[in-house]
């Protein structure tokens, strides 16, 4: 403590009763103070059209400067699409052995720029808006979930060029490319979970943000993003672990349950086994977890 | 003050209040790399070596306010005014001591939520679902408080976006959304400050109305003269005490005797 401690003001005297009686008495509740996990879910529930008003307003407002505006939204995911493919594909050569690679890339990138994007901004989301969670109440869990739901967003206007990208390879259009609507639901929910365990950590240390590029660009290495996970470990020997670590990995069963559902020659057996136990599993244990882990700490947001 | 607790309704009880904020990176401490890390670490124990700097901001204040109250609160500046404001929103989080309110209390201010890559009326939606209303209100009201702000007084202004905005013409549609929604506590701070002598009227006008309709309103400003025009109660704060808490006339004047030496 670096400043003394002066004695109570010389106010008038607190009526007869304690301060704390009086509130009760009334009816009146402490400010500031954490709502019960149903209650929040409510209120959260009420913010809804904020939420989704607030990811679609970060959204427009990213492109708002440039003089292509809103083709951005498309033309980022295609360089992006692009740079890899020239070194992934080309300079290194890891495309031996996948069949239609430059589909199967494509999706990768994409599935993995999603959960990547959400998880940095999920950081951020309260470190990086405390100008908003210190003026304005609201359940503080509506900025990470805003800021998935910004990359969701995205993520669909990279659909989009996906699938100009997979006509152009001559990938046909079948029922299977609905199960790339399950497969994103359950993403979502995983990514806005992490993102909530995130923008806790990040919120209380704001040097975390440093760290997580690090931290990403290895897990995308070990996701098989530009590499088939299955085509390798078929012609190595491994230990049992890391198979099954490299293939309960949540980035790789995302991305590897939307090449299956959009890239006819990606087959079933490519898939590891309980794929979608794994995709579900997940999603409910970030999702759930992150959620109360983030609840756990709603009335320490934004201080100082 | 002491017929005051009978049969009046108490909305906002501060009880004993301690508000502290840590500020980091002051480089008051010794080496900042190991001693950052010593704060990562360890948390509390190395808070001191670490060059974290305690500010008591608010100290052991407490008070009460009851419904159909405005209350100024007055002090020099970095005396806590805005701080103590903040943690009755519930905003900030207290030290020590308990603040009760009546509802949820809201700070007039959207400043925040607004981007000013979009347009005056995207902006008005999002501040408007910012401070909690429906979609449906906020259509309800969106010509009111454009009409308000006076911003297309001058052209299409408001389908422009912000950033084009002169700082007069923002910091009235801000105050103009953040005026838009009824609050049962309301928190004002310094609000009247904005735009010009026209628009200024105007919101001291509707300052007066969203006070009949307020439970109890809280004014921070350093305009004394619109102290006295809306508050009939004053809290004075200084260097985060309240050195007084009365009647407007009664404060106000010990404060102009406090601020001439």
């Amino acid at each position: 403590m670096s400043q003394v401690l002066h004695p109570p003001p010389p106010t008038p005297a607190p009526a007869e009763e304690p301060l704390a009686a009086l509130a009760a008495r009334h009816g009146l509740s402490v400010s500031g103070a954490r709502p019960s996990l149903p209650q929040y879910v409510r209120d959260l529930w009420a913010r809804r059209h904020f939420i989704t008003a607030f990811a679609t307003a970060k959204l427009t407002a990213q492109y708002s400067q440039a003089k292509l505006g809103q083709v951005w939204q498309v033309a980022t995911p295609l360089l992006n699409a692009a740079v890899y493919y020239f070194i992934f594909g080309v300079l290194l050569g890891t495309s031996r052995g996948v069949a239609d690679y430059i589909p199967f890339l494509v999706t990768g990138v994409f599935i993995w720029t999603f959960t990547q994007n959400s998880i940095m901004a999920g950081t951020r989301a309260i470190s990086g808006n405390l100008g908003l969670v210190r003026a304005l109440h609201f359940p503080r869990a509506a900025l990470p979930i805003s800021f998935a739901l910004q990359q969701l967003q995205q993520l669909l206007f990279s659909m989009a060029a996906l699938v100009i990208i997979l006509l152009c390879f001559g990938v046909t259009p079948g029922v299977a490319w609905l199960l790339a609507v399950p497969t994103l639901v359950l993403q979502f929910v995983f990514n806005a979970g992490v993102s909530m365990v995130m923008a806790r950590m990040g919120a209380k240390t704001p040097d975390i943000a440093q760290l997580m590029p690090f931290l990403l660009r290895t897990w995308m290495y070990v996701s098989g993003v530009m590499w088939s996970i299955d085509a390798t470990l078929k012609h190595s020997d491994v230990p049992n672990f890391v198979k099954t670590l490299l293939e309960a990995n949540p980035a790789a069963v995302y991305i590897d349950l939307m090449r299956f559902a959009l890239i006819d020659s990606f087959k079933a057996h490519q898939l590891p086994h309980h794929v979608w136990a794994y995709a579900l599993g997940w999603a409910l244990l970030a999702g759930v977890g992150g959620f109360v882990y983030f609840w756990k700490a709603e009335e320490r947001y934004g201080r100082g | 003050m002491a017929e005051r607790n009978t049969e009046k309704v108490p909305t906002v009880i501060a009880d004993q209040v301690d508000i502290v904020y840590r500020v980091h990176g002051t480089g008051a401490g010794k080496g900042s790399a190991t001693a950052a890390l010593n704060r990562i670490l360890r948390p509390g124990r190395a808070e001191k070596a670490a060059g974290v700097r305690r500010v008591h901001a608010v100290k052991k204040v407490s008070f009460v306010a009851y419904k159909g109250e405005a209350i100024g609160l007055i002090g020099t500046n970095g005396s806590g005014k805005s701080t103590l404001l903040k943690a009755v929103a519930g905003l900030l989080p207290v030290e020590s001591g308990k603040i009760y309110t009546d509802g949820q209390p809201s700070l007039l201010g959207v400043n925040a939520a607004l981007m000013n890559d979009l347009t005056g009326e995207r902006n008005v939606y999002l501040g408007g679902l910012a401070m909690g209303m429906s979609r449906e209100q906020i259509k309800e009201r969106y010509q009111d408080i454009v009409d308000f702000s006076g911003i297309n007084e001058k052209g299409d202004f408001i389908t422009l976006p912000m950033r084009t905005y002169s700082s007069g013409m923002a910091a009235r549609l801000r105050f103009s959304i953040a005026a838009a929604k009824d609050h049962d506590v309301l928190l004002i701070d310094e609000a009247l400050a904005t735009g010009d002598r026209k628009f200024q009227t105007r919101s001291e006008a509707r300052i007066r109305e969203l006070r009949k309709q307020a439970g109890t309103v809280f004014l921070v400003s350093h305009n004394n003269k619109s102290i006295r025009d809306t508050c009939e109660r004053v809290l004075w704060l200084e260097r985060g005490e309240l050195r007084m808490d009365g009647p407007t006339e009664e404060v106000l004047k010990a404060y102009e005797e406090f601020t001439k030496s």
